[in-house]
């Protein structure tokens, strides 16, 4: 600070703000690829805000009656009718994905390429695991049930369209992510941050809790309730 | 080592005409090329208009002017306008240019996608252009797009227009977001040494958190152009309630025409802001440099830009007053939008009491500024009449509207352009423009708009409505209306010609105009201490600048200039005249 001048020492409220508003950069120590990611999540969550909200609002103001998703959403296993089995394990699915990519964050930042490489892998394996049962959610709603963007036996039209924008955007955000996990897997076994260092790891798992993070409020608001 | 640390050294653009004009990653060319892109497609919505003015002005005077192609002139015109022209121009032109000069940065901190940022503008405006070239012309549901009209038959281009203008507006916010994105991380992570937040220019303020803006409303646009796009393609109901059109049963039912007014105005009414804020922070410095003053109370005009930005997204529905919105919200958001003309006024106030005791260049930009300073002040007033439930349901539909958003957000950030663009003109081409011809235009363009909106005011007292194509065998409309009407579609015609003037200055005296030095204006912001003029690929040389006050001081009493630029140290002697650090 020797050549900044007069920045004088503040205390209290003062002296938060003043920390935030230094010179150079307000988040001390973040990459700009991580500043850059934080914002682009926090626009993200506007866009799928707004899909749940407007999903919201066509379903109150729907005059025929609403599908209920834990029997639409059911399997029948061994004669059994399971609810929401297949739901079930497409979250816990993501959700262990999120374990693994924080162990893959943890391992970069110990310079252990290998192992790192091999978790972000496993993490994209998952995640298209869950893509590939979304695929068959669909052909079986499609196929099966007959639901349709325009249309359903079951109830309200807005059921199937609400359904087929939401999973189909979060799904496509879960597609990306796996590509982009693979890209960055890959240049991490190969070595290309060993002198940058992997904060690209952080990066890439930010948006993969990100897209799982929505996944539950889907869960809750579209499948559950 | 600290993550903003930016790398030292020459920077050596990259050789070839192709890589350095036109795929270039430089912030400086990328800026000129959004704001010469959002000037060519703001000259096709300017010719728009004068077909509108015509029909007012003279019903039937031109043959192939329909109903049909009236409308889609009014949509046309008004997207253009709000969008890709000045959305484009203050955030991608303006915000390009400026940003990492004044943070003295080496450029963008992702050149890469700013890049990409305006390549994809350039597409979603060529797939909007290209929306008069497919059957059934453009879109004519009004720019606010409103459905169920906007894809139902009867509405002109419902087949392809509307999907074509959908399509564009996706692509829009894409390349917003990778432009948006790198400016609020280059202002947020590669500020200069010494640079702290309370001692950026305002510019640089209004730009920032016009972005943030950007990036948290344009997601709504977004997701309500996807549901409006598959009501049209796939037949979904998200908007779509059950309708009987032309006698005959539709297959929508359930959807909520209201929901999209509530999604568009959630981003429609942050839009004002998106464009308004970047004016507000250009119009402050070039107000402080050319009255050599500090601007007035820096620390209360920051806190105004955040307050404003905050606020302006809980006053969306002031728009939907008339919309059979439940009546009880309107007192929420009537109070909502009487609030946020605090912090405007606040600003109002301060630039005024800049001027005041100031040492006063009366030249081209500072004129411009002043001309801001009144119709800003005009329009704003008109908004509070409107901001009130029970008279703005009278007035709603009629001309006072489109006089009050006119003046505010037209006029007033088009005032801001013009003056941007002549201050910055020498540091951007390297040399001066033409002053008297600078000035003709501004009092051609000042009283012009006057003449052109003033009357506006009366004609929607009077209750003459907008959107109407013609205005025959309506006993309500005076017969001095017609007249009033002609008398601005001439207003109109003659002050859009005039701008010609302006085109010439600026493509003329960029190659033929006075050299200018790199500081003509002796102002104190980083951009102007740029070794080269214009600034050579990426910006400085071996040393990045280091920062030691803010940026407004101008006429400090006892220092030997009257401007002390920012890379200038303080001497031990020196009093303090930084606000808020005692």
């Amino acid at each position: 600070m020797a050549n900044t001048g007069d920045i004088s020492r503040t205390t209290g409220w003062q002296g938060a703000v003043d920390d935030w508003s230094g010179d150079k950069e307000s988040f001390t120590n973040v990459p700009w690829g991580k500043a850059m990611m934080w914002i682009f999540l926090l626009s993200d969550t506007f866009i799928f805000s707004c899909f749940l909200i407007a999903y919201m609002t066509v379903r109150m103001t729907t005059t025929d009656p609403w599908p209920i998703p834990s029997e639409v959403f059911a399997l029948t296993v061994f004669g059994e009718t399971v609810p929401l089995l297949l739901i079930a394990i497409m979250t816990f699915i993501l959700i262990t994905s999120s374990g693994t990519m924080a162990l893959a964050v943890n391992y970069g930042y110990r310079g252990n390429r290998k192992v790192t490489a091999m978790l972000m892998l496993a993490t994209a394996l998952l995640g298209a695991s869950f893509v590939g049962m979304q695929v068959f959610e669909w052909s079986k709603l499609i196929l099966e049930e007959g639901v349709r963007p325009w249309g359903n036996p079951m109830g309200a039209a807005q059921f199937g369209s609400v359904f087929f924008m939401v999973t189909g955007f979060h799904g496509l955000h879960v597609s990306i992510g796996v590509l982009y996990l693979a890209i960055v897997a890959f240049k991490v076994w190969r070595g290309d941050y060993e002198s940058r260092g992997y904060e690209i790891v952080e990066i890439a798992g930010l948006y993969w809790h990100f897209v799982d993070l929505v996944w539950v409020f889907i869960f809750a608001f579209y499948y559950l309730w | 080592m600290a993550y903003a640390d930016q790398d030292t050294g020459q920077h050596h653009g990259p050789d070839g005409f192709v890589w350095k004009y036109i795929f270039s990653q430089d912030h400086k060319v990328i800026a000129i090329q959004y704001g010469l892109t959002a000037i060519g497609v703001g000259l096709v919505a300017l010719v728009l208009s004068w077909l509108m003015r015509i029909q007012i002005g003279y019903p039937g005077a031109l043959e192939f002017i329909d109903a049909s192609s009236y409308y889609q002139y009014v949509t046309m015109h008004g997207m253009i306008m709000v969008v890709y022209l000045l959305t484009a121009l203050f955030l991608g032109g303006f915000g390009n240019y400026l940003i990492p000069l004044m943070c003295g940065a080496r450029d963008m901190v992702f050149p890469f996608m700013n890049m990409l940022s305006f390549w994809f503008y350039f597409v979603s405006v060529l797939i909007l252009m290209g929306s008069y070239f497919v059957p059934g012309g453009p879109t004519g549901a009004g720019w606010t797009l409103y459905p169920p009209q906007s894809i139902l038959p009867g509405t002109p281009g419902s087949d392809w227009g509307i999907l074509m203008m959908l399509a564009s507006l996706g692509v829009f916010i894409i390349a917003f977001t990778m432009g948006g994105l790198n400016y609020v991380t280059t202002v947020l992570q590669a500020r200069a040494r010494g640079l702290t937040l309370m001692r950026l220019p305002l510019s640089v303020w209004g730009i920032f958190t016009a972005t943030v803006l950007g990036l948290l409303a344009f997601p709504a646009l977004f997701v309500s152009a996807i549901m409006l796009l598959f009501d049209r393609l796939l037949g979904t109901s998200f908007f779509m309630p059950y309708i009987v059109s032309m006698g005959q049963a539709l297959d929508y039912g359930g959807g909520s025409p209201v929901l999209f007014q509530h999604l568009f105005w959630f981003f429609g009414h942050p839009e004002v802001y998106i464009v308004a804020l970047p004016a507000f922070g250009l119009v402050s410095d070039v107000l402080s440099v050319h009255a050599r003053k500090n601007i007035f109370g820096y620390r209360m005009m920051v806190w105004a830009i955040i307050a404003i930005g905050a606020i302006s997204f809980i006053v969306w529905a002031h728009h939907m007053y008339v919309s059979g919105m439940n009546l009880a919200l309107g007192y929420f958001f009537a109070t909502t939008t009487l609030i946020i003309a605090i912090p405007t006024a606040i600003k109002v106030y301060n630039w005024v009491l800049t001027l005041w005791h100031g040492n006063i260049r009366l030249n081209t930009p500072m004129l411009f500024s002043i001309g801001f300073i009144s119709t800003f002040l005009i329009g704003g007033l008109t908004g509070l009449f409107l901001g009130n439930v029970a008279v703005d349901i009278p007035l709603s539909d009629s001309y006072f509207v489109i006089a009050h958003f006119h003046m505010v957000m037209a006029i007033a950030p088009v005032m801001v352009v013009y003056a941007a663009i002549y201050h910055w003109y020498p540091k951007i081409t390297g040399r001066m423009y033409n002053e008297a011809l600078g000035k003709f235009h501004f009092w051609s363009t000042f009283i012009g708009t006057y003449l052109i909106y003033f009357p506006m005011h009366y004609l929607g007292f009077e209750g003459m409505p907008r959107r109407y194509y013609a205005y025959e065998g309506y006993e309500f409309i005076s017969d001095s209306a017609a007249g009033l009407n002609e008398f601005i579609t001439i207003a109109a015609i003659v002050v859009g010609v005039l701008q010609v003037v302006f085109l010439w200055n600026i493509f003329y005296s960029a190659l033929k105009g006075k050299i200018a030095d790199g500081n003509p204006w002796q102002a104190t912001t980083l951009e102007w201490f740029t070794p080269d003029t214009p600034p050579c690929h990426g910006n400085w040389s071996d040393e990045l600048p280091v920062v030691h006050r803010w940026a407004y001081d101008y006429s400090v009493p006892g220092a030997k200039t009257d401007f002390i630029p920012q890379i200038q140290p303080h001497t031990p002697d020196e009093p303090v005249h930084e606000e808020g650090n005692h």
